[in-house]
């Protein structure tokens, strides 16, 4: 049979690589945590089943994605094939849009209406009765269980920190778009300026984002365990943070790739990919930046 | 075959299957992808099977006999989560892998590495879950639904493996989905329009879409419960401020897709199997994928119908009932649609068209006892009795089940290019239908009655209809066995298929010869 004009590649060892690591640090990291919240403590087998189960994931990516770099230069991807590879990415972002989607949504939910019930608003009052001395405010410096289950004393200020942080995650976007048009433009020396601030941007808000959750536990009292402030708190900041550091790290990635000299005008979804998932970071942080510290 | 792995340029002349059991391991191809998917999801069954036949033998008759009542728990939880996710689910995916590349004129999948990566994360995931039914603490007993604080605050520590397997399903899911995806707006054949797809295929974009709306939400509820269970967080938590209510909000916006995920693909593989056997084109193509389309959107904004007990206020209540019970419109036109195909054609009943002629028949009655349940009022009545399970074991068994068995007698001939035994399948289809109605139909006698689900003993007056149905499901379950046993006979010892396998079948997949090639379509087919 004449070879088709769309790559099928050859049966691979890449895919069942990635699912051995993959059950390793699930194995492991569950084992881990029933290991740590039974008392134990030190090294046990489900540690070395995480660590083996991330180095196992982590070089079979690297093979992963060297093999597919390899291939596009390699000519081997038509048109088609980077219209699937545009599908995918998309589609993955959606997926994880969809996944913030529930932490906002939990969010919206305390603060709407589970919050309010707890107060004794509305005709389903009931559980009012489970503490009635509890007065629903937000952000929520007195938990139902008051003393069992103290609050944060104080919550991050929007206007220090976060803004900072918005500004330059905002700007980091500016520039990945900068970096984009010399790209277009063939202009290899400004692409690398272009990219590389937006990657130390990006270091500088993970950085600052830091340098907040310690002020939050060392000062604040804001905690995991703070009660359903700091929950929500630290899953939506917290989850955007390890966005934003892998997606800096693609991006770095995708920097050295400028440097070896890969990508032309026309042919860089490897580049746009990594953007499109950079704004979608950014994105997200709009929505953190006005529901979670401003409002 | 070990050395392609890693050099760069491969022979890209060389098509066909590799040698041994490692073909299975490394493949890229999507007929193989779908076998290994359609095994699976066959083995699951049988796993998940005997937990149900487990939970009949103890249900048998009242008092407590076989089984210690935790252990009940974790039998009603685990077959629930073995069916849903690991045979029902995994089975829709095979038959994509299999159908979709052949039905557009594709050469493949469209990521056929990631294609690979989607199934086997599968085996090591249920690997896992069904390995904590060995340990100290026991499997997951908090039901298929695991409300917290259920599955939080007084749950086992397996409940840890059970979240990391559901992350791992839920990565398997997701990529699946977008690999489906990018095959069917990517790769169809030059002129085949998207009105032009067949229904299964339609019905399948549609699936993904719900697919990857959906399973990220179930993996945020997850991983809120392994905050709560090992960070101390309080989303589910009302102490904190949180809400256990909270959960199930969650869960069932995930949860409700879900059941559509589950039924979607059966509409499509009923929808390609009525036509072939009525000898008619089906009725009305264009209102079954505006149908389709209209059930996924109702399916995001019904969820709270799960929930009518639960303490909502009036409007939301009303709100939701109304809702779902729209839904009953777009379901009654792919119905009206199907018996109007079925209508003055020229029919015969091959095992196929039994089991989708069945599905048809049995999935409305599952649908009507839906519709009664969605009347919230009525609904306080029938909740978490065995009405509903009679409810969606119809939607499910005789729903999605049937119509996953009548596409493996459908296309079998093209898969393995052998018939399977007529007579023997016909022999199938009695045990299964019979054996389904006498198993959930006396379910919903003692659900009415006020039978609660979930428990291992109860009352008297419920004993006889409990003992029918113990019966049935043992009359189902067995005919399982036949049915393994049809199709490795047909594989092995089966009448040479044509090329046209049925009399009159239209569709790409039918022009490529039976069995097909390895490679569906190197060249894309013209459509016209």
């Amino acid at each position: 049979m004449a070879a088709s004009n769309y790559y099928v590649p050859e049966s691979s060892r890449l895919p069942i690589g990635t699912s051995i690591g993959l059950i390793g640090l699930a194995a492991g990291a569950g084992g881990m945590l029933n290991h740590s919240s039974s008392g134990g403590e030190g090294w046990a087998l489900p540690h070395f089943v995480f660590f083996a189960g991330a180095l196992i994931l982590a070089s079979v990516l690297y093979n992963w994605f060297s093999k597919v770099i390899g291939e596009s230069r390699g000519g081997l991807y038509n048109a088609q094939m980077d219209r699937s590879y545009r599908w995918g990415m998309g589609w993955f972002i959606f997926s994880e849009v969809m996944f913030f989607a529930a932490f906002f949504g939990a969010l919206f939910y305390v603060r709407q209406i589970a919050g309010p019930w707890l107060s004794g608003e509305g005709d389903k009052g009931i559980s009012h009765m489970l503490w009635p001395e509890f007065v629903f405010q937000w952000p929520m410096f007195n938990n139902p269980a008051g003393a069992d289950l103290p609050g944060p004393e104080a919550v991050i200020d929007p206007w220090h920190i976060p803004l900072l942080n918005t500004v330059l995650l905002i700007s980091s976007s500016v520039t990945v778009t900068f970096a984009h048009h010399a790209l277009r433009a063939m202009d290899r020396t400004r692409v690398i300026f272009w990219l590389a601030l937006t990657v130390i941007l990006g270091a500088v808000f993970v950085y600052f984002q830091i340098v907040e959750y310690v002020e939050a536990y060392e000062e604040l009292g804001l905690t995991l365990d703070s009660g359903i402030y700091g929950s929500t708190f630290f899953m939506l900041t917290g989850f955007h943070g390890a966005h934003v550091t892998i997606g800096a790290f693609i991006l770095f990635v995708i920097w050295l790739r400028i440097i070896k000299g890969h990508f032309t005008p026309e042919q860089h979804f490897g580049f746009e990919a990594a953007a499109w998932y950079w704004h979608f970071v950014d994105m997200v942080w709009i929505g953190l930046f006005f529901f979670v510290y401003i409002l | 075959m070990m050395t392609s792995a890693t050099t760069l340029h491969e022979d890209h002349g060389h098509h066909g299957p590799a040698k041994g059991l490692m073909r299975w391991v490394l493949t890229t191809n999507h007929k193989d992808i779908g076998t290994l998917y359609l095994w699976f999801a066959f083995t699951m069954l049988l796993i998940g099977g005997s937990m149900a036949l487990i939970i009949r033998l103890e249900l048998f008759q009242p008092g407590m006999q076989l089984i210690e009542p935790e252990f009940f728990n974790q039998m009603t939880t685990m077959h629930g989560l073995v069916m849903v996710f690991g045979a029902i689910m995994p089975a829709f995916v095979g038959m994509a892998n299999w159908l979709v590349p052949m039905m557009v004129g594709a050469p493949d999948m469209a990521l056929p590495r990631m294609n690979n990566l989607s199934f086997w994360i599968l085996p090591f995931a249920f690997g896992m879950l069904i390995l904590t039914l060995f340990s100290e603490a026991g499997a997951p007993n908090f039901g298929w639904t695991f409300y917290a604080p259920l599955s939080t605050t007084y749950a086992p520590s397996s409940v840890t493996y059970f979240i990391f397997g559901v992350h791992l399903m839920g990565i398997s899911s997701i990529m699946g989905a977008i690999n489906i995806i990018a095959t069917i707006l990517n790769l169809r054949a030059p002129g085949m329009t998207l009105m032009k797809m067949p229904l299964f295929v339609w019905t399948w974009l549609i699936t993904a879409y719900l697919l990857i709306a959906v399973m990220p939400v179930l993996a945020g509820v997850v991983t809120m419960m392994l905050m709560d269970i090992h960070f101390g967080t309080s989303f589910f938590n009302a102490a904190g401020g949180g809400d256990p209510v909270l959960f199930q909000h969650v869960f069932w916006f995930f949860g409700h897709p879900e059941v559509y995920i589950m039924i979607l693909p059966a509409f499509g593989i009923v929808s390609q199997i009525i036509p072939t056997f009525a000898r008619k084109p089906l009725f009305g193509y264009s209102s079954m994928v505006y149908a389709t389309a209209s059930i996924a959107f109702l399916s995001f904004i019904v969820w709270a119908h799960h929930m009518f007990t639960v303490g909502l206020p009036l409007a939301t209540e009303l709100f939701f009932m109304y809702a779902t019970m729209l839904i009953a419109i777009p379901t009654g036109v792919k119905v009206f649609n199907w018996v109007s195909t079925m209508f003055n054609g020229s029919m015969t009943f091959e095992t196929p068209m039994l089991f989708a002629v069945a599905f048809v028949i049995l999935f409305t009655i599952g649908g009507f006892s839906g519709l009664m349940l969605a009347i919230a009022p009525a609904d306080f009545q029938y909740h978490d009795t065995y009405f509903v399970v009679a409810h969606f074991h119809y939607v499910l068994v005789p729903g999605a089940l049937f119509a996953i068995i009548a596409g493996v007698y459908y296309w079998i001939p093209k898969w393995c290019g052998r018939y399977y035994n007529e007579t023997l399948g016909k022999w199938h289809f009695w045990l299964s239908f019979v054996g389904v109605n006498v198993t959930f139909f006396p379910m919903h006698f003692v659900g009415l009655a006020g039978m609660p689900r979930r428990i291992p003993d109860y009352a008297l007056q419920f004993a006889d209809f409990n003992a029918v149905a113990s019966i049935g499901a043992f009359i189902f379950g067995l005919s399982q066995i036949l049915f393994l046993y049809i199709v490795i006979d047909a594989i092995r010892n089966g009448k040479k298929a044509t090329d046209e396998v049925w009399e009159g079948t239209e569709g790409l997949e039918w022009t490529l010869p039976s069995p097909a090639p390895y490679h569906s379509f190197s060249e894309p087919p013209e459509v016209k």
